[in-house]
């Protein structure tokens, strides 16, 4: 088991180091991970419904289904 | 009150997704037509031994990685917008929306993850039959999580094999086989996934031709050129079939997208397709709507008003009777919920009986004038013709590339390395195009005929979406600059020897 974790191991460090275009193909990967998830997603695209319990989801969503129809608050 | 979402933060928020869906989509057609191609050519090399054929799928597998890393995650922002600006919808939808894209989201990973590493750092490391498997199998994922993604899309256009719970306000999955196996979602797929290897094809050609231009790789070129031409057509036809079926579909299921696709004001038995302007081919919109010469096509005046018998016998609706049962729908729902409240097993299990007999209306509830239930009949008219046009030319250009090469006369034509170069655009504009009828059809959908966009849209300022939609124009744009700069300069420089 060991053995063949070593393996895999050695067989993802040869890969990599042995990459030339994938280097810059990587880094390109790795910033555009950051900007999606560490600007977009935290200060652009929180999630609208955070923060509120699924009772209170149900209620805020409900209330909003019903009250854009012009039905009112339950 | 409806009154109080405002209209340009819909159209923003619907132009920031535009946006985004039809970006991912300029990569991931040529991530599932290049699977294929390079798939086949490592085939011929495991099968012949020749090291030509491993040069060969080598580099195509190199574009293939350009494509895929620039292009990987870019999906990943659609599901933040699902959350951020469409949350009403988010929720309503429940897992229906949610099992299909974490399935996508595991196959894709764990898949793709580990084949492609094995694909791209495997050769010489790992036997030639398991590096072609692993091949296979990336491309594979890769298709794989295409069928999920298309399968949530399909239950937009075509929500079934779940229940509506007043209780939650979500929908619930009763029938997984339902939602994953719907006939629109397989349709769907076959037809997306198709006219993705049309797109790779086209690109293959066009790369090669480029080649051939030069007076280079003459040998990789041809061998290529051929590969990508064989598949190509196969694909053309393939796709033209299931769009074929599709038709049918969606005359059936989705009578609006069809009228608004041919313009069509007012339908009836036997009718014409339009071509463009005033040429029609009598008969031909019957035929592809029904599969009858002188089936009933309803036009867009008819659907509104109703009255006429739909494919399953039963009598269409006006918009004005649907209007009024989303709104007894949305009644019963509101009523639910205040027995609920007031914990009331009887009003609320009255309540619940009127909410079941409407809920295939409750969408329309929110629609205030018939008129906001017909799409945008100019950009679907001409999205259609671009799309089956370009496919048609698609058809013909491969056949013309397979004849020449068994002509043995790909070396000599300059002109048609000309119309392969220019061919690459215009496939990636039939791409799009295709996602336009299928999209733009659907309005004002969010999820056909039970949750318009009015409804589905969260409750956001219009600048806080125009902030990003223009962050998303940036960003979008480096990295597509970055693509094509890196994908050019890996075309230059060639394949490895």
């Amino acid at each position: 088991m060991k053995n063949a974790l070593q393996q895999i191991w050695i067989f993802y460090r040869d890969g990599f180091r042995e990459m030339k275009l994938g280097k810059t193909l990587w880094a390109l990967i790795l910033i555009k991970l950051f900007v999606l998830f560490f600007i977009l997603r935290l200060f652009f695209f929180p999630s609208f419904l955070k923060g509120k319990t699924d009772t209170e989801k149900e209620q805020y969503v409900g209330s909003e289904l019903t009250g854009r129809a012009g039905r009112g608050e339950p | 009150m409806l009154e109080s979402i405002d209209t340009s933060m819909i159209d923003w928020s619907r132009a920031q997704f535009a946006l985004t869906a039809m970006y991912h989509w300029l990569f991931v057609p040529l991530t599932l037509g290049l699977a294929v191609v390079m798939g086949l050519m490592e085939t011929l090399y495991v099968i012949t031994g020749n090291a030509f054929w491993k040069r060969t799928a080598q580099f195509w597998m190199k574009l293939f990685g350009i494509n895929f890393a620039v292009g990987v995650a870019t999906g990943l922002i659609l599901e933040f917008q699902f959350g951020t600006n469409w949350s009403n919808y988010s929720w309503f939808v429940g897992d229906i929306f949610g099992a299909p894209l974490a399935i996508e989201g595991i196959v894709a990973f764990f898949m793709e993850a580990t084949f492609i590493a094995v694909m791209f750092f495997g050769w010489n490391k790992v036997s030639r039959r398991f590096h072609l498997a692993s091949t296979w199998l990336t491309g594979l994922g890769a298709t794989f999580s295409a069928w999920w993604i298309l399968v949530a899309n399909s239950w937009m256009q075509y929500p079934v094999g779940m229940a509506f719970n007043p209780e939650t306000v979500r929908n619930e999955m009763v029938s997984f086989s339902a939602v994953a196996f719907s006939p629109v979602a397989v349709m769907k797929f076959l037809h997306t996934v198709l006219s993705c290897w049309m797109v790779g094809a086209v690109f293959v050609i066009g790369v090669s031709a480029w080649y051939l231009l030069r007076r280079r790789e003459k040998e990789l070129a041809v061998a290529s050129m051929k590969v990508a031409a064989a598949i190509g057509l196969f694909a053309a036809l393939a796709t033209a079939g299931s769009g074929d079926q599709s038709g049918v579909q969606v005359a059936r299921l989705q009578p609006m997208k069809l009228a608004a696709m041919e313009g069509l004001y007012d339908g009836g038995n036997g009718m014409p397709l339009t071509l463009v302007g005033d040429i029609k081919v009598p008969k031909m919109l019957s035929v592809l709507a029904t599969h009858t010469i002188d089936g009933y096509v309803p036009g867009i005046n008819n659907i509104l008003q109703g009255g006429y018998e739909q494919p399953d016998g039963m009598l269409a609706l006006s918009a004005e009777e649907k209007m009024q049962r989303g709104q007894q729908a949305i009644v019963a729902l509101s009523d639910f919920r205040k027995a609920r409240q007031e914990q009331d097993e009887a009003r609320m299990a009255a309540a619940r009986q009127v909410l079941d007999e409407n809920m295939p209306y409750f969408g329309y509830g929110y629609i205030k004038d018939p008129n906001e239930l017909v799409p945008n009949v100019g950009l679907m008219f001409w999205s259609f013709r671009v799309m089956v046009g370009l496919g048609s030319y698609f058809i013909a250009f491969f056949a013309l590339v397979l004849f020449l090469a068994w002509k043995r006369r790909l070396t000599q034509t300059d002109w048609l390395y000309y119309v392969a170069i220019a061919s690459i655009p215009c496939a990636y504009i039939a791409s799009q195009a295709g996602w336009i009828v299928a999209e733009v059809g659907r309005q004002p959908w969010a999820i056909q005929d039970m949750l318009p966009l009015n409804a589905a849209i969260s409750k956001l300022e219009a600048g806080s979406v125009q902030t990003t939609f223009f962050l998303f124009l940036i960003l979008f744009t480096v990295l597509l600059v970055a693509e094509i700069g890196i994908m050019l300069k890996a075309i230059q420089k060639g394949p490895e020897n």
